[in-house]
C-alpha cells in the first residue's frame, strides 16, 4: 500500500463509482456531461493504476499490494486483493484501454451515451476486480459480473443480429463459469471452508479430483479465451458489438480466461494440468493452424480480426500449457501484445466503419489514396498482428516459440506457421483495403482521421511500439512471479 | 407445575386477530372515498405486530397454549419478514385494487387473516395448531383469488387452486392421522421424542411421510404436484398473485421446518425424505425452468420459475443439516424480495383497464424509464443467479449445502438447469433494453410506490455487494431454534 492507500480498491471502485455518477446524468440532454464525466473516470482510473507499476517490487516473491477485509462472516469469504506481475500488466492494459474507448466512442454513440459509457466503466471496475482477487468467490462474483455490461453494450449498439449475438455471448460464457462455480464449492470443502487461494494453491488433492475439477476449470476459461471448439460466439460477438465492445472484448475480456488457467489451474489442480496438458495443448495447435486459415477466407474485416485473435490467443494457451520460463513468459507478453493490437485493430476497422457503414473488404480499395495517416497506422498494427520484430507481436510469439522447441520440436515447428498464416490473413486483408486505385466513389470520398481519432490510434501505436522495441519492463515484472507460478506447477500436490 | 402458562409468546397473533375484528367492524362505518382508512388500520396492524413481535422475542424457544404455539428466534424473524413482506404487498398493490374496485373491506380483512394464518404456521409445535395456520391462509387466498367475481379467469383459478388445495389438506391430514396413530403425539417435538425412541425404521411412519411430503409438495407447488401454480398465478388478479408467491413461501418455509425437519427428522426418516425431496427438486428445476421458457404471458412465465425455485428451495432442504436450511432460508427469503419486486414491476406498468401481464409489455422499458427498466434488470439477473445480485448468493448457499452433503452432482444438475432457467430472464432484460417500445404511456406511479419499488430492486445490488448480515441472520436463526 502507498501512503496506506488501497490502491487495488480504487483500481477497482474509483471507475465504477464514476460509472454510477455517469449515469446519474440520466438522459442524452446531458450527454456531453456524462462524456466528460466518464473521461475523468477512465483517466482517474488509468491514474490510480499507475503508482502500482511504480511501487511494485520486482524482486518480491508473492502477491503484493495486498488488501484483507472480512466479507461474508458465514463463507469465510474475504475481500481479499493482491498482485503479481502477470495481474498487474492486465490492470494496466485493463484501465489504458478503457480510456481509449471512452474517446473513440465520443461523437460515434449518440444514443443513449450515459448508460453506454457507464457500461464501459463498470466493466473496467469488474475486471481490474477479477486481475486482483485472491479469494476465489470475489473472483467468480467479478468474473460473472462482467457478463452483464457486455449484454447489454452488444446488445444495446451492436449490428443488425445482435440479440442474437448478446444472447450467445452470455449463455455460451455462463455454462462454463457455472461449473466452475461448482468446482470452487468443491474446493471450499475440501480446504476445510476456505475460498482463499493461497490456502487453495497448498491443498493437496487426488488425481480423480483434480481432472474433474481441471474439466470444470477449463470449460469455464476455454469458453472465455475461446479455445477452439467452443470459440463460435467471439465471431458473433465481435461482429454485432460496436466498436468500444470489440476492443474491450478483444483487448481484456479475452484474457480472462487465459488469466484464470494461470491463476486458478496451474496452482490449484497442478497434476491434472501436467495430465492433460497434451489436450490443452493440441487445441490450442488447431486454434494456430486451423483458425489462421479460417480468416484467411474471411470478407468481413472484424470477423478476420476475431479469428485472428482467436488465432493468437491460442499462442497463450500453447505457452501456458507447455510449463517452461519462455512459454509462460511469451504467454503473458503475448496477453499484452495482443490487447495493444487487436484492440488497434478493431479502432482501425471502427474508423473506416464509422464513414462507410461497411465492414466487408470488398467494398473498400485503395484507401491509402484518400487516408494517408490512417494507412500507415493500419500498415503498424496490421505488421503487429502478423509478429514483424520490432513490434510487440513478435516478442510473445518469439518467446512462445522458443518455449516450445524446448518442449517439443513439432509443437514449435506447427506454432511457427501462425507466422506465415498470421502474415497471409493480415496483410492480404490490408492489400485489399488499403492499396489499389480507389474502389469507388464512396472510398474517393473518405476523409483522413480526425484528431481524436489520431490520439486514439497514436497512443497505442506507441505502445506497440514500445513493447516491441523494449520489452525489458514489461518482462521485468514477471520474472519473479512467473517463477513461483512455475514452482507451484512443478511440485505435485497428490497427498 | 404451572398450569396457566403465560401468554406472552402469542401477543403479536392475539392483536393482530384482535385489530382484524377490529377493522372489518370498522370498516362497514367507512365510506369508499374514506376507504384509504381502513388501508392506514391494516398497515398499522402489521407494524404494531412487527413492534410486539420484536419486543416479545426472547431468543429462547417458548412455549405456550400447552405446548401447541413455540415462539422462538425462528418464528420471530420468519414473522417479522412476513409483516414486512405484506406491508410492501399492500403498497404496491393499492393502486392496482383501487383501479379493479378490490379496495375493499373484505380484501385487507382477507389479507391480515392470511397473514394472522402464516404467523399460527410459523409458530405451531402441534399438528393440528399446524393444519389450523394452514388452513387459516389457504382458505383466505382462495377467496382473494375470486375476489374479482366477474373475471372468468380468476373464478376459474379460484376452483382450482380450492379443489386441488383441499385435496392437498386431505394428504396432510391424513398423514398426519398415521402419524398420531404410530406415536400417540400431535405434539411435534413429544412426536420427535417417540421416533427417536422408535428406533428402528416404521413402515406406518414412512407412509405417513409419503402423505406428509405429498401434501407439502402441493402446498409450495413443486412437481409432480404444480399443475395449479400457473393456472392460479395467470388468473387470479395480479395483487392477489403477488401475495400468494411472497409472504406465503416463508410460512411454507416454516411449515417444512416444523413439520419434516423437528417433527420428522430422526436418521432413519431423513434418509427417506431426503430421496422424496431430491426427486421433487430434480423435476421441479426441469419442468419450471424450460416450460417458462415457451410462455409469452409474464405471470405464467413467473409461476413456472416460482416453481423451479421451490426446486432449488427443496435442494437446501435436503442436504438435512444446519447448513443446508439456513441456505434454505436465505434462499426464501431472496426469493420473497425478487418476487416482491417483479410483480410490482407488472402492476406498475398496469393501468386503469390494461394488464401488462404479457412479455411484450415491457418491449422498450428502458427508452420508456430507464431507472425502472434498471431495476427491472437488476431483478431479473438476480432471479438469473447472476452475482453481483444478491439471487447468486441464494443459489450459492444451496448449492454449497448441496455439495457439503455430497451431493456434487445435484449440484451440477440444479446449476445446468438455471443456466436454461438464465435464458428467460434474459429474454425480458432484452425485450426491455434491445427491442423498441410498443407503449408510450407515461409511468407515474405515486411516490411511495415509486420509493418502496427502487429500495426493492437496489436491495438485490446492496445484499448482493454485502450477503453477509443477511446470511449471518438466516443461519444464526436456524441454529438458535432447530
Amino acid at each position: 500500500m502507498l501512503f496506506g492507500f488501497p490502491l487495488l480498491s480504487l483500481a477497482i471502485w474509483v471507475p465504477i463509482a464514476f460509472g454510477v455518477l455517469v449515469l446519474a446524468t440520466g438522459g442524452d440532454r446531458n450527454a456531453r456531461v456524462a462524456r466528460l464525466l466518464a473521461l475523468i473516470g477512465a483517466v482517474l482510473g488509468l491514474l490510480v493504476t499507475l503508482p502500482l507499476y511504480a511501487r511494485f517490487e520486482t524482486a518480491a516473491v508473492g502477491f503484493q499490494f495486498q488488501e484483507l477485509a472480512p466479507w461474508i462472516a458465514s463463507f469465510h469469504a474475504n475481500y481479499h486483493l493482491g498482485i503479481d506481475g502477470v495481474s498487474l500488466l492486465l490492470i494496466l492494459l485493463n484501465s489504458f484501454t478503457t480510456v481509449l474507448v471512452v474517446i473513440a466512442g465520443w461523437e460515434v454513440i449518440q444514443t443513449r451515451v450515459a448508460q453506454y459509457l457507464a457500461s464501459f466503466l463498470f466493466l473496467s471496475g469488474f475486471m481490474n476486480g477479477v486481475f486482483s482477487a485472491l479469494d476465489a468467490l470475489l473472483f467468480y462474483v467479478f468474473f460473472e459480473a462482467t457478463l452483464i455490461p457486455m449484454f447489454i453494450i452488444i446488445g444495446v449498439w451492436g449490428g443488425p443480429n445482435r440479440v442474437y449475438a448478446a444472447l450467445k455471448f452470455f449463455l455460451y460464457t455462463l455454462i462454463g463459469s457455472l461449473l466452475l462455480l461448482v468446482a470452487l464449492i468443491y474446493l471450499y470443502n475440501a480446504a476445510d471452508g476456505s475460498f482463499s487461494l493461497l490456502d487453495l494453491y497448498r491443498l493437496p488433492l487426488p488425481l480423480t479430483a483434480q481432472i474433474l475439477i481441471f474439466v470444470a476449470f477449463f470449460l469455464a476459461f476455454a469458453v472465455k479465451v475461446p479455445m477452439w471448439p467452443v470459440h463460435t460466439w467471439l465471431p458473433d460477438a465481435h461482429v454485432e458489438a460496436p466498436t468500444g465492445g470489440s476492443v474491450v472484448l478483444a483487448a481484456i475480456m479475452l484474457k480472462l480466461g487465459a488469466y484464470g488457467f494461470i491463476r486458478l489451474s496451474l496452482p490449484i489442480v497442478p497434476d491434472a494440468s501436467h495430465t492433460l496438458a497434451g489436450v490443452v495443448i493440441a487445441l490450442s495447435l488447431v486454434a494456430v493452424v486451423y483458425i489462421g486459415l479460417v480468416a484467411l477466407v474471411q470478407a468481413d474485416m472484424k470477423k478476420l480480426i476475431a479469428y485472428s485473435s482467436i488465432s493468437h490467443m491460442g499462442f497463450v494457451t500453447l505457452g501456458i500449457f507447455i510449463f517452461n520460463a519462455q512459454g509462460l513468459e511469451g504467454a503473458v507478453i503475448q496477453m499484452i501484445s495482443h490487447g495493444f493490437v487487436s484492440g488497434a485493430l478493431f479502432l482501425c476497422v471502427g474508423v473506416l466503419y464509422d464513414r462507410m457503414h461497411s465492414r466487408m473488404i470488398s467494398d473498400y480499395g485503395g484507401v491509402a489514396n484518400t487516408m494517408p495517416v490512417f494507412a500507415a497506422f493500419f500498415m503498424l498494427f496490421a505488421m503487429a498482428n502478423a509478429g514483424l520484430p520490432g513490434t510487440s507481436g513478435f516478442v510473445g510469439e518469439f518467446l512462445v516459440v522458443m518455449g516450445s522447441v524446448r518442449e517439443n520440436f513439432w509443437y514449435a515447428a506447427a506454432a511457427a506457421t501462425t507466422l506465415i498464416f498470421g502474415a497471409a490473413y493480415t496483410l492480404w486483408m490490408y492489400k485489399r483495403v488499403i492499396f489499389g486505385a480507389v474502389a469507388n466513389s464512396h472510398v474517393g470520398g473518405l476523409s483522413d482521421l480526425e484528431p481524436r481519432e489520431f490520439v486514439v490510434l497514436g497512443l497505442l501505436a506507441v505502445a506497440v511500439l514500445a513493447m516491441g522495441l523494449w520489452p525489458y519492463p514489461f518482462a521485468d515484472v514477471l520474472h519473479v512471479s512467473v517463477d513461483g507460478l512455475l514452482n507451484h506447477v512443478m511440485h505435485s500436490k497428490l497427498p | 407445575m404451572q398450569y396457566i402458562t403465560p401468554l406472552t409468546p402469542a401477543f403479536a397473533e392475539l392483536f393482530l386477530l384482535g385489530m382484524v375484528c377490529f377493522i372489518l367492524v370498522a370498516d362497514l362505518f367507512v365510506s369508499d372515498e374514506n376507504r384509504v382508512v381502513t388501508y392506514a388500520l391494516t398497515q398499522l396492524a402489521l407494524a404494531g405486530a412487527f413492534v410486539i413481535t420484536y419486543i416479545t422475542a426472547t431468543g429462547q424457544p417458548e412455549y405456550t397454549f400447552s405446548g401447541m404455539f413455540v415462539d422462538d428466534l425462528l418464528s420471530d424473524v420468519l414473522k417479522m419478514l412476513v409483516y414486512i413482506g405484506v406491508m410492501v404487498m399492500l403498497v404496491y398493490s393499492r393502486p392496482y385494487v383501487a383501479l379493479r374496485g378490490m379496495f375493499r373491506g373484505e380484501f385487507f380483512a382477507l389479507v391480515l387473516f392470511a397473514t394472522l394464518g402464516m404467523m399460527v404456521m410459523i409458530s405451531a409445535n402441534h399438528l393440528l395448531a399446524l393444519y389450523l395456520g394452514l388452513e387459516l391462509l389457504s382458505l383466505s387466498l382462495y377467496a382473494m383469488v375470486a375476489l374479482q367475481r366477474d373475471s372468468a379467469t380468476a373464478t376459474e383459478a379460484a376452483m382450482k387452486y380450492f379443489v386441488l388445495g383441499a385435496l392437498a389438506s386431505g394428504m396432510l391430514l391424513y398423514g398426519m392421522s398415521m402419524l398420531y396413530g404410530a406415536t400417540g403425539s400431535l405434539e411435534i417435538t413429544r412426536l420427535a421424542d417417540t421416533i427417536l425412541s422408535l428406533g428402528a425404521r416404521d413402515l406406518v411412519l414412512v407412509f405417513a411421510l409419503v402423505f406428509i411430503v405429498a401434501g407439502l409438495g402441493f402446498k409450495l407447488g413443486a412437481v409432480p404436484f404444480h399443475m395449479w401454480v400457473p393456472d392460479v398465478y395467470h388468473g387470479a388478479p395480479t395483487a392477489v398473485t403477488l401475495f400468494i408467491g411472497s409472504a406465503p413461501k416463508l410460512a411454507a418455509f416454516a411449515f417444512i421446518m416444523r413439520l419434516l425437519v423437528q417433527g420428522l427428522g430422526a436418521e432413519q426418516l431423513v434418509v427417506e425424505w431426503q430421496q422424496m425431496l431430491i426427486v421433487m427438486a430434480v423435476l421441479s428445476l426441469a419442468i419450471g425452468n424450460i416450460t417458462a421458457i415457451a410462455q409469452t404471458n409474464l405471470k405464467r412465465m413467473l409461476a413456472y420459475s416460482t416453481i423451479g425455485h421451490m426446486g432449488f428451495l427443496l435442494l437446501g432442504i435436503l442436504s438435512g443439516d444446519l447448513v443446508g436450511y439456513s441456505a434454505g432460508m436465505f434462499y426464501v427469503v431472496v426469493y420473497v424480495l425478487m418476487n416482491l419486486g417483479s410483480f410490482g414491476m407488472i402492476m406498475l406498468l398496469s393501468r386503469s383497464g390494461f394488464e401488462a401481464e404479457n412479455l411484450e409489455d415491457f418491449k422498450g422499458l428502458n427508452a420508456r424509464d430507464p431507472w425502472y427498466a434498471f431495476i427491472m434488470l437488476l431483478l431479473m439477473f438476480s432471479m438469473a443467479g447472476i452475482p453481483p445480485t444478491v439471487g447468486f448468493y441464494a443459489k450459492f448457499a444451496v448449492l454449497q449445502a448441496v455439495v457439503d452433503a455430497g451431493f456434487v452432482w445435484l449440484a451440477v444438475v440444479a446449476v445446468l438447469f438455471s443456466l436454461i432457467g438464465a435464458f428467460y430472464y434474459l429474454r425480458l432484460v432484452k425485450l426491455m433494453y434491445f427491442d423498441a417500445p410498443a407503449d408510450s404511456a407515461p409511468i407515474s406511479p405515486r411516490s411511495d410506490v415509486r420509493l418502496l419499488l427502487s429500495a426493492n430492486g437496489l436491495a438485490m445490488l446492496v445484499f448482493g455487494i454485502l450477503p453477509g448480515p443477511l446470511m449471518a441472520l438466516c443461519i444464526h436463526s436456524i441454529r438458535a431454534s432447530l
